[in-house]
């Protein structure tokens, strides 16, 4: 009986986040909204955000991977998710408690748009993220040594040159006493399978929406 | 067996191109950057000069016998000429830095820069120019240009670029008019110092990027008028995003041959562009720089062997630049292996 109910519950969240995604895709805010903030969808902010946004984040970032939709629609969910979350729920990243202190950066590069992605999928997570902008291998260890309560580093790079100079990065983090998890992604990870290994990293994402399970995963949060 | 007459790279290339079987399958070894390395140069001092870039790429032709030389710098080129700034590492293409338009608004006042006042421009044609005096016409020389629709994400930064697709068309429009007179004067001074055809990157307009209803509205339009105003033939590439989904499109843009991705079928690639256009790739130039010479000759084998059979098929990397990264002996085993399975009649046909 309890069972049958909790799998009743399961199918209606589902139902909810695969609705969710559908309206994010047609860039439907409103129903996007009534969604998130509907009273049948009970529970507190980052409840909201692990039953509606984070499902439909993912799925769409995986239809992205297997070639189903495009980067754009992929940038537009993410931003009207970051947008609601922040305006409809911005107690999330306090529910969250103590979570995880991350810093995002881009190495090298001065083509933003896929740590911009992560930055909008972590927000709409309710993570606290640090953005650190655009650094180089040398700067972004020296910020990394400098504050303390980072708890968990995330490297975007869009040419090979910069990915392979993760491999610096952690040496000279290594070098510096500093250890802490070092999350990759970007074009150059996602053509070579085996490269984020080969840098030393320890977990890398093939697209943004992945970033927030990463977390999840590595810091041994929810979800 | 009977033993077909060798041909010049450009016959090869040629007879491939109008779907039919040459001598054996062309490869083109798109190395803007290793000639640097050839020559004891940094990327910097290489493509500082025409001369060096010339001798680059006849070297490297002579060296892997592959069949084109290619006129491609690297594409900030074109973002230089808009008032855009270059940076160069050691180690790899030099890339756009802070993009030139900082506000959208600054489109309505943009004006397409002229060739022949920006030295980062006449240099390449001068190399173009150089390369032809060098081979004539027994090479195809291959000339590049970025997709007014492409080039954007350079100039104005790709965040801002989405937004304003999504939502100002007027300013798109007006940006789409300026950047496509701009390609296509670009593309007939390449063609004037000598390129034999044009391709035409265009990744933002792959699926990979932008929805296909998006692309029917904006890149689609975008590439018919451009391609058609452009006075030579040619080739579209999608930088490694995915096309076969917008193939039917792309060959209606008046492009004659179209660059695969790694991430798709090109058996299936191929049999949708059969008699249409020509197949242009797809080895996965990221993970070469691991291969040793065994994966080199299976990659080049199962290429073949999906796209080879009756033409219309060019073996190369599936983005149109092999990385700095990949060793040169990756790039011999690649030549030795399409010299040994690609000669027509095939042997490894699927
Ligand atoms: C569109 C495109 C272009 C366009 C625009 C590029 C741009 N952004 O500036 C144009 C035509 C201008 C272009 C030019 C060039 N390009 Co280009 N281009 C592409 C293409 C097709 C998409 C790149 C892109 O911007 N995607 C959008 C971003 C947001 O996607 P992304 O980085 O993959 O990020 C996603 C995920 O990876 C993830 N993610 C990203 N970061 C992180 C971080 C974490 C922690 C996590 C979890 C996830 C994550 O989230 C994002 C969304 O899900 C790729 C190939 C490909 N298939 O991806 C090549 C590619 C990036 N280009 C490449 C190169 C080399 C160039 C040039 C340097 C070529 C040259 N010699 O001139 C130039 C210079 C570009 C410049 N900016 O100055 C190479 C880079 C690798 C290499 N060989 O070194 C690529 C990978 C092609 C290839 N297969 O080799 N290019």
């Amino acid at each position: 009986m309890v069972l049958e109910n909790e799998n009743q519950q399961d199918i209606e969240a589902d139902a909810a986040a695969r609705a969710f995604e559908a309206a994010l895709l047609r860039l439907d805010r409103l129903t996007a909204t009534r969604l998130l903030t509907a009273p049948a969808g009970d529970g507190n902010g980052l409840q909201r955000i692990e039953r509606l946004v984070l499902p439909a984040l993912e799925r769409i970032g995986q239809h992205w991977e297997q070639g189903g939709l495009a980067l754009s629609q992929v940038y537009m969910s993410g931003r009207i998710c970051e947008e609601l979350v922040e305006q409809l729920l911005p107690a999330a990243t306090s529910e969250r408690g103590e979570g995880p202190l991350i810093a995002l950066a881009v190495l090298e590069d001065h083509h933003l748009l896929g740590k911009r992605m992560v930055h909008a999928v972590m927000r709409a997570a309710g993570y606290a993220v640090r953005d650190y902008g655009r650094l180089d291998a040398a700067g972004l260890v020296a910020r990394v040594v400098a504050e303390a309560d980072v708890d968990l580093l995330m490297i975007s790079t869009l040419m090979l040159a910069s990915a392979l100079r993760v491999a610096k990065v952690r040496e000279l983090l290594a070098a510096a006493g500093r250890r802490l998890p070092i999350v990759v992604g970007g074009a150059p990870f996602r053509l070579d399978e085996t490269l984020w290994q080969e840098v030393g990293a320890t977990a890398m994402g093939r697209s943004a929406s992945a970033a927030p399970a990463i977390i999840a995963r590595l810091t041994g949060g929810a979800p | 067996m009977s033993e077909r007459e060798p041909m010049t790279a450009m016959q090869r290339v040629l007879t491939a191109l109008s779907h039919q079987e040459p001598d054996r399958v062309p490869f083109f070894l798109l190395n803007a950057l290793h000639g640097a390395r050839a020559l004891g140069l940094s990327i910097r001092d290489y493509f500082a000069a025409a001369e060096t870039v010339v001798e680059g790429q006849v070297r490297m032709q002579a060296r892997y016998g592959h069949d084109c030389l290619f006129g491609f710098f690297y594409a900030p080129v074109e973002v230089e000429a808009w008032g855009g700034e270059v940076v160069f590492v050691p180690d790899g293409p030099p890339n756009s830095g802070e993009p030139p338009i900082r506000k959208a608004e600054e489109i309505r006042a943009l004006a397409p820069p002229r060739i022949d006042e920006h030295p980062c421009l006449t240099r390449v044609l001068a190399a173009i120019a150089g390369m032809k005096a060098r081979v004539g016409d027994t090479v195809p020389i291959i000339g590049v240009v970025v997709s007014p629709f492409s080039v954007p994400v350079m100039q104005m930064g790709f965040e801002a670029y989405l937004q304003l697709l999504a939502a100002d068309r007027t300013l798109f429009d007006r940006l789409m008019a300026v950047n496509e007179a701009f390609c296509v004067a670009w593309a007939d001074a390449q063609l004037r110092a000598g390129a034999t055809t044009i391709c035409y990157f265009d990744p933002v307009s792959s699926p990979t990027i932008v929805p296909r209803d998006l692309y029917l509205e904006t890149g689609y339009p975008v590439a018919c008028r451009t391609l058609k105003q452009i006075k030579g033939p040619t080739a579209t590439h999608f930088a490694s995003g995915r096309c076969l989904s917008i193939v039917d499109d792309v060959a209606l843009t008046g492009t004659g041959a179209v660059g695969v991705s790694a991430d798709e079928d090109l058996a299936e690639l191929k049999d949708t562009c059969r008699g249409r256009l020509t197949v242009i790739g797809n080895l996965n130039g990221i993970a070469m720089r691991r291969w040793d010479a065994a994966q080199a000759e299976t990659a080049v084998k199962a290429a073949i062997s999906a796209a080879g059979a009756g033409g219309g098929f060019v073996l190369s990397d599936n983005h149109g630049e092999i990385p700095w990264q990949v060793p040169e002996t990756v790039l011999d085993a690649v030549a030795e292996a399409v010299r040994q399975w690609g000669r027509y009649p095939l042997a490894v046909s699927s």
